[in-house]
């Protein structure tokens, strides 16, 4: 019978959706990292974890969100650590409760992206303001990650240090989306962008877009581990993660981010002790 | 700049490794999985409301209907509410598990395979009512015999939940995290190598799924005509 047969299938099916099941539940122990997609999508992640789970056994798995997110994701317990980059965000974060400690573990640097034709003239800037500045006199379209991100939080900071609010102007695109989409956005219309080094050394649908200005202490772009609150969520595997966080500001994990290279450029610096 | 990006993901299908194997292995698992329950619930449920007589009866099927358009990313953010930490089944630990993503897409095509179920039985019922109702059969019995009957007809009903299932990205991309080696499925992975700007790569791996779904209904196609000639 034909239905015979159907039946047959769906016990096939169900079967290696179980055996996956079991599979994952018997893996090795694993913990959740919320973390941002500067790191994932820069492909840092991809070079450090394999060194981390020979050493250790444990599997980190990351989901890659906002630095806003991955907050919001910790608070509401569903991961173990968090690997961010918005600093006030991330102490308000460990003083409410909702973090245990919070760890300096590397650092990068913003960098201010264009079209090469650079209408604004962003290249000539004497500093992260002025460069800003010369964005909005021209009123060249510049896009905003506008998802609450940590390269969103440094932008508007950027933006109020400049005395320029760029909400509601015509060139001014809030496009409420990732480092990436944003620098797809930016490299189809020509038009400028705020990214983290990282992501911008691992994009390869550039097209006319370059970096125009970049060097500014203020460009700092420091990230820190939090290890989500146990006594909160109990339920937070508190000696693996703690085993992630110290391996990250050990010697064995900051070598290991220090020889992340994309072309020969080194893309994350560990935080001076 | 399109050509070149055509070529470019051509060439990459030659260099395919086993890591798009268990992207393309755990894509068929969890679809596959929200396609059975689909199934099991989606159908019944559709025959029933096709056969049965209660009041308001095209107010659900009107509902049935609209909830085909379920937008992905709806049903994402709810089952992540529910299945957060934080949220009433935190408990398990479901999120950012296959299971979770199966969830998801089980209630993202429970209502359009129900809904293309209760239009096909419906149809039937029509053609059939009589018949069954000299046969003294009782509402259940009915029910049964028109899935039965109608089996054949209902594989588009399979296969259009499978094509939900197998193509959305909003709900697996919340629930499942796109987690490397754990929960990354294709649509997740397409999603993440176009924020990477890797364009020929994502081409690469939509031209996969798309393949992938082609095959899939290609033999659904031959086992129907297969299973028609051979039992009728």
């Amino acid at each position: 019978m034909a239905h015979e047969l159907l039946k047959r299938i769906r016990v096939a099916v169900l079967g290696v959706v179980l055996a996956g099941a079991a599979q994952a539940a018997t893996a090795a122990e694993s913990i959740v990292l919320a973390s941002t997609t500067s790191t994932e999508q820069s492909g840092l992640f991809a070079h450090i974890l394999p060194i981390f789970e020979k050493t250790s056994g444990i599997s980190v798995k990351v989901v890659a969100l906002g630095t806003g997110q991955a907050l919001d994701v910790g608070r509401r317990g569903d991961a173990d650590a968090l690997l961010v980059h918005d600093r006030a965000a991330e102490d308000k974060f460990v003083a409410e409760g909702y973090g245990s400690y919070r760890r300096d573990v590397m650092y990068n640097d913003f960098v201010v992206v264009g079209p090469t034709a650079d209408p604004a003239a962003v290249r000539a800037s004497s500093d992260t303001s002025d460069a800003f500045r010369r964005i909005a006199g021209k009123a060249a379209t510049f896009i905003s990650r506008a998802d609450k991100s940590g390269t969103h939080a440094a932008e508007l900071r950027f933006w109020k240090a400049a005395a320029i609010e760029p909400v509601g102007q015509s060139w001014y695109k809030e496009a409420g989306t990732g480092m990436g989409p944003t620098l797809n956005m930016a490299a189809g219309v020509d038009a400028y962008t705020l990214s983290d080094r990282g992501t911008w050394a691992n994009f390869k649908n550039r097209q006319n877009l370059a970096i125009l200005y970049a060097g500014d202490p203020k460009l700092f772009n420091p990230y820190g581990a939090i290890l989500v609150n146990p006594d909160r969520h109990p339920h937070v595997k508190k000696a693996a993660a703690e085993r992630f966080i110290d391996w990250l500001t050990s010697d064995a994990g900051r070598e290991a981010i220090a020889s992340y290279r994309i072309g020969g450029e080194q893309l994350f610096f560990p935080s001076p002790r | 700049m399109f050509a070149s990006t055509l070529t470019d993901a051509i060439r990459l299908l030659a260099t395919f490794d086993h890591r798009v194997a268990e992207i393309v292995g755990l894509s068929l698992q969890v679809s596959g999985g929200a396609v059975v329950l689909g199934t099991l619930i989606g159908l019944p449920l559709g025959a029933c409301i096709a056969v049965g007589r209660f009041p308001g009866k095209s107010g659900v099927s009107v509902l049935i209907n609209a909830l085909m358009g379920l937008p992905s990313v709806v049903v994402g953010v709810v089952v992540y509410l529910l299945l957060s930490r934080s949220g009433p089944f935190g408990a398990f630990g479901l999120l950012y598990t296959p299971l979770a993503m199966v969830a998801a897409q089980t209630l993202l095509v429970v209502p359009l395979m129900a809904a293309i179920a209760r239009q096909v039985v419906e149809d039937a019922w029509q053609r059939y009512a009589e018949e069954l109702q000299v046969m003294r059969f009782t509402w259940w019995q009915s029910v049964t015999t028109l899935l039965h009957d109608c089996r054949h007809s209902l594989l588009v009903a399979v296969l259009a939940g499978l094509g939900r299932a197998m193509s959305e990205v909003g709900a697996v991309m919340i629930v499942g995290g796109n987690i490397d080696r754990a929960t990354r499925v294709m649509t997740t992975a397409i999603a993440l190598e176009t924020s990477k700007g890797d364009l020929p790569l994502a081409i690469a791996l939509g031209i996969v799924l798309i393949a992938l779904i082609l095959a899939l209904n290609a033999v659904a196609f031959g086992l129907r005509h297969w299973a028609m000639r051979r039992y009728g």
